[in-house]
């Protein structure tokens, strides 16, 4: 069985699997119980400055999304930080630590905008014994209206200030976690690395209405007739989630900078497919409070057999290796040719492929009478619409067009490889020559 | 030509292809697609009634997300841990009865997870692509004889190879694997299922099998007692319960029936009657029934003394009985066989007792099957219960040193299952004995 050891800025972990900052991770009682059943770290569940504790709404916190058969799809949130006194949480931190000097214990910190509020809290936390400190710079409700949260992370100023008085007052590792409720995620993950940040994590929640009550004309969770956007997560939001990793490993300025990955990390998959991107491991939360703790089971056990039948020995062989083949659209080989097929023996004659193509694309699927479908290679621009839309999995597959023969739609020899920064029609590339 | 309507019992009553039709999988293989579709139905219950159910623990819920996650190779491993028959469970187990009964899917819908046909996606997938997924610990240079290599022996010689024993498999009859090898349907372990599975659980190493001895014929407990250091008994129950009744002697004991069925090569060489009756209500009833039916038998009569509710074949047994053909007859029992029929009484309960009322039948019968329990033929010189070996909870007898479990032992449930689970934990007494942990 492949080793799943973890090493993220020097923090051993049994496994990459962290339970993110979130309600799973709000107290002793949870941690230990995720320590049992096998999650490798918990970042917990972020910490306010000391005095009154927040208070949290006292009706629905969670809204959710679900596909067929109730699956839960996406959720979103308007909890806010730990409403629990700074003190306790503090005890317990250092209680669990010390039990469990094996497990990754990060704690995520969210305190106002200002030098002393960070430098009265940080010396606490150091005194727990806790691997590091997670700025929480992403929960986009209710904390953002004061001031925090999101609100710093949308300002790149911000989060390099916050970050360099968290390298003044606290010695151990600093990840700052990001806020995805930005245009161009790059700027807040260089700020955060000019700040001296040891990494970035992300995704935070995403600014969302899940739905709205027709009845009520409200939107959900309603609280007495209202509702606020929440944060929303789970398998929904990877697809973001993962570009946002892919652009800042790729990205020049931070390419290197460590990165844990979060959002909608479901299975053994989801997190390879985040690892493959940059991150050097992820974070759990929606999986967990839909499956219970458990759930990490099976992450470990599909995780280590992917990695045994790839050969690979170490979680840090596979990190990283899918980066380099992000790139840019102008980059793309345009005289990378293919052509959809159709396997006639697996098709079941639903028309999908067909009716999706002649209405919204381009007309390059014939539907014989006796319902028999086939691709028209002259007018196929090899769109995959027909693969996504088939209900049959590898019925419709696309076949490369070998380099040196006639593509029959543009009546071309398909060449070498050759991208748009050299095509005749970019205005750009004939300027330059 | 010979035909389902030619008298007497003969063999070839239907052509080669529809025998080999008819003899086909009962349930066909889930293909990935098909395998990912049905894992999506399982909702991951907490605590789950499934695992539960399940006489040896599967972590169910966590096999079923292995599937859905494309790792079946992870989930026959979570599946082998606890069942290392888990192959044959897969086929075999009444899951109507057992995880599938209680799956909150089938409490709440009438449609449950079909468990069985995914733990067999997931065990066969992981034969077909890798070896024998566990290792053997260092040698421990202890020896253990294990009499009997039917589901309880060989589930406790491997678990007892795997802790690094040396075991030696004791086996009465020429092949390893019980009544999985002579004892179930053939629809039910298709492609000479049972022997490789034995194959492949024997590549654990450390088990040396000796076949055409047994206890009382070739082995005495003393000896094996003197000559290793724990013995298991896992000898099933040879004997056949006897109807009592006139004629006796023209009725056969549907296990012999079966047995012979699950080792012949040519099933069209297989003789069965023209009116077949088999007295039992148990799945040695149903299974001995629907292949007679199968081989070409024009009329097939289960004949059980109690009423339908009573009957210990569960609903869905009865279903597949009834499918293919089989009638069944509740509250008779037979009084005289001869000249080609069989006289049957009717029951009722009286005052708590079933007991014939006086009115009688008369069915054809050119072959009868017995089918009313087995019996355990040797005790050993063991405490018997109930007519089984006294066991406790971790299978130990009233003899220092020597455990038992599987039919032979009491407690338990007759099903391949149960045998398993008490195979595997004692083995793990016995390993605590011997090392003394």
């Amino acid at each position: 069985m492949a080793d799943l050891t973890s090493n993220f800025l020097g923090i051993k972990s049994p496994n990459p699997f962290w339970l993110a900052s979130a309600p799973p991770t709000d107290k002793e009682y949870n941690v230990r119980r995720a320590y049992e059943a096998g999650w490798g770290g918990v970042v917990w569940k972020t910490l306010g400055s000391e005095g009154p504790p927040v208070v949290n709404v006292n009706g629905p916190r969670y809204g959710a999304i679900y596909g067929a058969d109730r699956r839960l799809l996406g959720l979103n949130n308007i909890e806010l930080i730990t409403d629990r006194p700074l003190q306790t949480n503090l005890e317990e931190i250092t209680r669990v630590k010390k039990d469990y000097p094996d497990r990754a214990l990060v704690v995520s910190i969210m305190v106002p905008c200002d030098e002393e509020s960070w430098k009265a809290i940080l010396p606490l936390v150091e005194e727990t014994g806790a691997d590091g400190i997670e700025l929480n710079f992403g929960c986009p409700h209710g904390m953002a209206e004061r001031g925090m949260g999101s609100a710093v992370g949308q300002v790149p100023e911000y989060i390099q200030m916050v970050t360099e008085w968290c390298k003044k007052y606290y010695s151990k590792p600093v990840i700052v976690k990001l806020t995805p409720n930005i245009t161009d995620i790059r700027n807040p993950a260089r700020a955060a690395k000019a700040g001296g940040a040891d990494a970035v994590s992300l995704i935070n929640t995403i600014n969302s209405i899940t739905s709205v009550d027709l009845d009520l004309m409200a939107p959900q969770p309603t609280i007495g007739g209202k509702g606020s956007h929440g944060g929303y997560c789970g398998p929904a939001v990877k697809p973001i989630a993962m570009n946002m990793v892919a652009e800042i490993a790729r990205d020049p300025q931070t390419h290197g900078l460590p990165i844990s990955g979060i959002g909608g990390v479901t299975t053994w998959r989801d997190a390879a497919e985040f690892m493959a991107l940059g991150a050097g491991n992820v974070q759990v939360c929606t999986a967990a409070m839909t499956y219970g703790f458990k759930v990490v089971q099976e992450m470990i056990s599909g995780l280590s057999q992917w990695m045994d039948e790839k050969g690979y020995t170490s979680v840090d062989q596979f990190v990283g290796m899918a980066t380099p083949n992000v790139t840019d659209w102008q980059y793309l080989d345009l005289n990378y040719v293919t052509k959809a097929k159709i396997d006639q023996d697996a098709c079941i004659k639903c028309g999908r492929c067909y009716i999706a193509c002649e209405d919204t694309s381009h007309q390059a699927i014939l539907m014989s009478e006796d319902r028999v479908f086939e691709v028209n290679d002259s007018e196929c621009v090899a769109c995959n619409l027909c693969v996504d839309v088939c209900p049959v999995e590898n019925c419709i597959t696309m076949v490369e067009l070998p380099k040196g023969e006639v593509d029959p739609r543009t009546g071309q020899t398909r060449g070498d490889y050759a991208n748009w920064t050299t095509h005749l029609n970019n205005p750009s590339a004939q300027a330059a020559e | 030509m010979t035909t389902p309507m030619t008298p007497g019992i003969v063999s070839g009553r239907l052509a080669a292809d529809e025998i080999s039709r008819n003899f086909d999988d009962l349930h066909a293989p889930y293909d990935a697609h098909e395998a990912r579709v049905a894992a999506d139905r399982c909702y991951f219950c907490h605590d789950a009634p499934c695992m539960t159910a399940c006489p040896t623990s599967i972590d169910i819920p966590l096999f079923i997300r292995q599937i859905q996650t494309g790792t079946p190779e992870a989930a026959a491993k979570t599946i082998l841990t606890q069942n290392i028959l888990g192959g044959m469970c897969a086929r075999v187990c009444p899951t109507e009865t057992l995880c599938e009964e209680v799956c909150v899917r089938e409490v709440a819908e009438g449609k449950p997870v079909t468990i069985g046909r995914l733990q067999r996606y997931a065990t066969d997938t992981l034969m077909a692509r890798q070896g024998h997924p566990f290792a053997r610990a260092e040698a421990t240079g202890k020896t253990v004889a294990v009499v009997g290599a039917g589901p309880a022996g060989l589930a406790c010689a491997h678990r007892l190879a795997m802790k690094g024993h040396s075991v030696t498999l004791f086996e009465g009859r020429p092949k390893a694997g019980g009544l999985n090898e002579y004892g179930i349907a053939s629809y039910k372990s298709t492609d000479d299922f049972a022997a490789r599975e034995v194959a492949w659980l024997l590549e654990i190493g450390g088990i040396t099998v000796e076949t055409g001895k047994t206890l009382g014929d070739g082995l005495s407990l003393d000896g094996l007692k003197t000559d290793y250091d724990a013995v298991f008994l896992g000898v099933g129950l040879g004997g056949v319960n006897a109807l009592r009744i006139d004629g006796e002697e023209a009725a056969t004991a549907a296990v012999d029936f079966i047995a012979e069925l699950r080792q012949s090569d040519d099933l069209t060489m297989l003789p069965v009657g023209r009116n077949v009756v088999v007295i039992g209500g148990g799945m040695t009833a149903v299974d001995a029934a629907v292949q007679s039916k199968l081989l070409g038998a024009e009329s097939v009569t289960i004949a059980y003394r109690r009423s339908r509710d009573e009957m210990p074949a569960s609903t869905f047994e009865q279903g597949l009985a009834a499918a293919k053909g089989v009638r069944l007859l509740f509250n008779v029992m037979p009084v005289a066989i001869g000249d080609g029929a069989i006289t049957l009484e009717y029951t009722a309960t009286q005052n708590g007792k079933l007991a014939g009322t006086g009115e009688t039948m008369s069915l054809p019968a050119d072959q009868v099957f017995k089918a009313i329990g087995q019996t355990l033929t040797t005790d050993g010189g063991l405490v018997i219960e109930d007519g089984k070996i006294a066991v406790t909870d971790t299978g130990r007898t009233s003899a220092t040193g020597v455990w038992a479990g599987g039919d032979c032992a009491s407690g338990g449930e007759d099903l391949t299952v149960t045998a398993v689970a008490e195979g595997r934990d004692a083995a793990e007494d016995i390993h605590a004995v011997l090392m003394g942990v």
